[in-house]
């Protein structure tokens, strides 16, 4: 297998579905927050009862051409809302609004990791549409298949984003998925919320020869609702092509289901299964007018992108470009670091102590940095004392430590737990002394010439100062101490 | 007093409501007594509450001694098709899939009703979902014509048509969306306007083709037609294609006769199929128009024989979407059945009658993959082009006229067998509907046998005023709006 798949290029195509974070929903006043029991955030029109009409939410399509702008995509002058029509309990009228031929936003690009480099994959387009509700499947009594369908989620905004077939591997597509999150979390048009089902991903897959033109028959794998999901099925499914290929097989154009327990792919129904969905005009709604002006509007309400702000800190901060990455994670992330910078002095030792020990923190609490208990301010005027050399980066741990339980600012925090630094030549020169008096031995070993015993004698005066003695100094000391006491 | 108070107009009830001269409850009580004796003969209503009808008048007496000002259409019954939405009343849409269905709010014109104190006065039968033109398409019953119970009323509005012909109400609102306020209008000898496509909000109204579909008023004039227009029309936030242009018709305005318009004429339309007394109605009333100083002048509306098989195509396609909603699932009828799949089935197959099937399998198949481009987007553009004859001919005119319906009244079961002749019969009233201009049916004329014949006048967007405006300066002539059918006439037992 692993020769075979050397000879093989896969070809992914990604299409995403976004929750759009508005606080209503896209085709009535009903609110979109998601977690309320069942069939608790509807009205007639969520219900697909009879006689009610869709009234676009100006707030959903401000948003879906922000996305558009900030990925380089032409948002249309008019765009044309259409009926998808299909049966399903969940879909209330039988039919969902989204687009069709004449979508929001057409083209545009994601700039996304290839390896060591960095890789541009096309967008086909990003229409506006409407999510349908939920079926729940609960265990019937003896048997008994039941079905129940919540609607709260009926008619949330989302926008489907599809790139073109420009990705070669789950690492890509895994990648993709991030930074299209990111993004989408740095415009605040989506919560990127994955576990809540605000980011959906379909993958088109195909393998071909390398080097071959032509593209294979391609499969579409639904419900990747997580980044683990989208890597693991995109190479069950290459392997799975492969295989087939491999053994005389042909790939057979479907539609297949993730199964996330079992960890394989399956049919869900194939190119002659497939649904004529009967797509048409959606006569409730006029065609979607935007003006230049308006266009022009939104374009310039676009906050400083991830790319954009990784190149700043770079440029402003001279921290290395990977320091600039971990920490525009997120824009509140990165808020943080340039506090901290500021207020310290110190930009690279501030993106060391964010990166190692307040991610540390961060990642095994599972706090966000909003929830982080050490404020920038206070983690500014511990790295600036660091810098300065005011403390140890020893001492600097523990305070950190104390910090994170206690508010109170590092300076108070060395005062009241005895921190601060011995650097007095006097106390010094009494430590050195008192430690060699308890170590006669390797004291008598330095001075035969065994330079190894002094490190051990420094750490140990390190112990007995609980990390304040001021290492340069301590080390003077303890050498004058030994001289003189040959 | 009964017999005189259900022949005046609804502006003269109003405002003697309104002033405290008359009572709304005596109002009501006239109107029921007369729908007593005729209704159920006519089969006009699905619904109405007579407790409820007069414990709303008598609210609307209450407030007048408090001094409250009454709206323009005070104590006024008006009648509800079936397919619009009145809170906490069912609404069937003349089908059995709703069958026990109520709606849980109003319509925007309901609204609108309420708010020009109008009674609500109860939801009358028609086709089912507004599928039809003889009202014989109703799951429940049929509706009769009250000039001949034999034939029918027309459709899909027959019942609200047949009740206001009867006297049975005042007002009533019909909806019409290739015809089908227009038409029965013609066959009972009323007035009926289906307005401007985005002149009245749709909100609340059961879909039947969205793009076409439009609420209108059914009234014995034109006066009244627009009493009713004003009352329910205007922007509404809630139907994205209503339109702001929309305009208040000024009743003193209908009264400036006819001098000086332009009016239209399509002479390809008067063809071989239109009965000759229609032909003749027809000529009479473009010669007294001529006689009054109106200038007639001939148009050309090339597309208009293509407005059928256009239609045909269009309404269906929409309708096969619009009627998805109703699948067993959330409300209405549920036949149980073993899966999913076969619920539908049973649910859906029960619960739409042979028409409504039979339009839903027609607009599948036209927006099916492979047929969408022939079918549906070739009947888009064929629209535009009608839509552009309209505008051209309006260029040069102020209105045209031209027949309703190519024949009067026909018998009950004629054509029920034959859905290409039913079809047929909408051959004048789709070509404005597919247009979205206002058009208006106004009685002109009664065949040699008795039976009302209406003429149409087409307009500008918006210009629902002058079709009601030359509508007026007839009924001063004729004597067509104000004959009344036999059955009106039948003393208390």
């Amino acid at each position: 297998m692993e020769t075979a798949r050397e000879g093989y290029e896969p070809v992914i195509g990604l299409e995403v579905h976004a929750q759009l974070k508005t606080r209503t929903k896209i085709f009535c006043g009903c609110s979109t927050r998601f977690g309320a029991p069942p069939n608790t955030q509807v009205c007639p029109l969520c219900l697909g009862l009879p006689g009610v009409l869709p009234t676009l939410n100006a707030r959903a399509v401000d948003f879906a051409a922000m996305v558009g702008l900030a990925v380089g995509a032409q948002v249309a002058g008019r765009s044309v809302f259409a009926r998808k029509n299909y049966f399903y309990p969940d879909l209330p009228k039988g039919y969902q609004i989204t687009q069709y031929d004449r979508p929001l936003c057409v083209g545009g690009s994601l700039t996304i990791r290839s390896g060591a480099g960095w890789k541009t994959v096309r967008l086909v387009r990003i229409h506006l549409e409407e999510d349908a509700g939920k079926s729940l499947h609960p265990e019937g009594r003896e048997g008994v298949e039941t079905t129940r369908v919540d609607l709260n989620r009926a008619g949330v905004p989302l926008i489907e984003i599809v790139s073109e077939p420009d990705l070669r591997s789950g690492a890509e597509a895994t990648d993709y998925m991030a930074r299209l999150r990111q993004l989408l979390v740095y415009l605040d048009v989506c919560d990127g919320n994955m576990e809540e089902g605000s980011l959906r991903c379909d993958a088109n897959v195909s393998v071909r020869k390398k080097g071959a033109s032509q593209l294979g028959t391609k499969t579409e794998i639904k419900n990747l609702n997580s980044f683990r999901f989208v890597d693991r099925a995109i190479a069950f499914e290459i392997d799975r092509q492969i295989g087939l290929l491999e053994s005389g097989g042909r790939v057979a154009q479907e539609t297949l289901l993730w199964s996330s327990e079992r960890g394989v792919a399956e049919t869900m129904r194939s190119k002659e299964e497939a649904h004529d969905y009967r797509y048409f005009p959606e006569p409730d709604l006029l065609p979607l007018d935007l003006s230049r002006e308006w266009i022009e509007s939104v374009r310039e309400r676009i906050p400083e992108l991830p790319h954009q702000l990784r190149e700043r800190l770079v440029r402003e901060q001279k921290i290395p470009e990977y320091d600039a990455e971990v920490l525009t994670d997120t824009r509140s992330l990165a808020g943080y670091y340039e506090e901290v910078a500021a207020r310290s002095g110190q930009p690279k030792l501030a993106s060391n102590w964010i990166m190692t020990e307040v991610n540390a923190v961060r990642n095994k609490s599972g706090l966000t940095i909003e929830e982080f208990p050490i404020r920038a301010d206070r983690l500014g005027d511990m790295v600036r004392m660091v810098g300065e050399g005011k403390i140890s980066g020893k001492i600097a741990k523990q305070l950190f430590e104390l910090m994170l339980q206690d508010p109170a600012s590092p300076a108070e925090l060395i005062e009241r737990h005895g921190l601060l630094p011995i650097d007095d030549e006097a106390a010094l020169r009494a430590l050195a002394k008192e430690i060699i008096a308890a170590h006669p031995g390797p004291a008598a070993d330095f001075r035969a010439g065994k330079e190894k015993t002094f490190a051990f004698l420094v750490g140990q005066a390190m112990k007995q100062s609980r990390g304040r003695a001021h290492p340069e100094k301590l080390q003077q000391a303890l050498r004058a101490v030994l001289a003189e006491e040959r | 007093m009964s017999g005189t108070t259900v022949q005046e107009s609804a502006e003269s009830l109003g405002r003697s409501v309104g002033s405290g001269e008359r009572s709304a409850v005596d109002v009501a009580r006239s109107f029921l007594a007369q729908a007593s004796r005729s209704a159920t003969r006519l089969g006009t209503y699905l619904y109405r509450d007579e407790e409820s009808i007069l414990a709303a008048a008598a609210e609307i007496d209450a407030r007048r001694k408090r001094g409250e000002a009454l709206g323009a259409l005070a104590g006024v019954p008006v009648a509800i098709k079936d397919n619009i939405c009145v809170r906490g009343v069912p609404v069937t849409c003349g089908s059995r899939i709703l069958e026990r269905f109520r709606a849980p709010y109003d319509a925007h014109v309901i609204g609108r009703l309420r708010t020009a104190d109008a009674i609500l006065y109860g939801k009358t039968n028609c086709d089912e979902f507004a599928m039809g033109s003889s009202t014989e398409n109703s799951a429940y019953q049929p509706s009769r014509n009250p000039w001949d119970l034999s034939r029918v009323p027309g459709g899909s509005s027959g019942g609200s048509a047949a009740t206001v012909a009867a006297r049975e109400a005042p007002l009533s609102l019909g909806s019409d969306t290739g015809g089908s306020v227009r038409q029965p209008a013609a066959f009972c000898g009323v007035v009926g306007l289906k307005p401007t496509y985005g002149a009245v909000s749709r909100y609340g109204l059961v879909a039947f083709a969205s793009s076409l579909d439009q609420i209108g008023p059914l009234a014995t004039s034109a006066r009244d037609a627009a009493l009713l227009f004003n009352a329910i029309s205007g922007p509404d936030e809630r139907d994205m294609t209503s339109r702001p242009e929309t305009r208040p018709i000024s009743l003193e305005n209908l009264e400036r006769g006819v001098r000086g318009l332009k009016i239209g004429i399509a002479r390809e339309l008067l063809g071989d199929g239109l009965d000759p007394e229609i032909r003749a109605c027809f000529e009479t009333v473009s010669k007294w128009l001529v006689a009054e100083g109106a200038s007639v002048v001939d148009v050309a509306l090339p597309h208009a024989r293509y407005a059928i098989a256009t239609y045909y195509l269009i309404a269906p396609a929409e309708a096969s979407s619009n009627l998805a909603r109703y699948d067993g699932v959330r409300y209405g009828l549920r036949v149980p059945a073993g899966d999913l799949r076969e619920m539908y089935e049973a649910t859906r197959g029960r619960g739409f009658g042979r028409e409504v099937k039979r339009r839903i399998l027609l607009g599948t198949y036209a927006l099916s993959a492979g047929y969408y481009d022939a079918y549906y987007l070739r009947a888009q553009k064929v629209r535009t082009l009608i839509r552009r004859d309209f505008e051209e001919a309006s260029r040069k005119t102020d209105a045209l006229l031209m027949p309703v319906t190519p024949t009067p009244p026909f018998a009950l079961g004629e054509k029920s067998e034959d859905p290409m002749a039913m079809y047929l019969n909408d051959i004048y009233s789709i070509p404005a509907s597919l247009a979205g201009v206002p058009a208006l049916s106004f009685p002109a004329g009664f065949t040699k046998g008795g039976l009302p014949i209406g003429l149409q006048l087409t307009g500008k967007p918006f210009d629902e005023e002058t079709l009601l405006r030359i509508a007026r300066a007839w009924e001063q002539k004729s004597d067509a709006a104000r004959r009344l059918p036999p059955i009106a006439m039948e003393k208390a037992a």
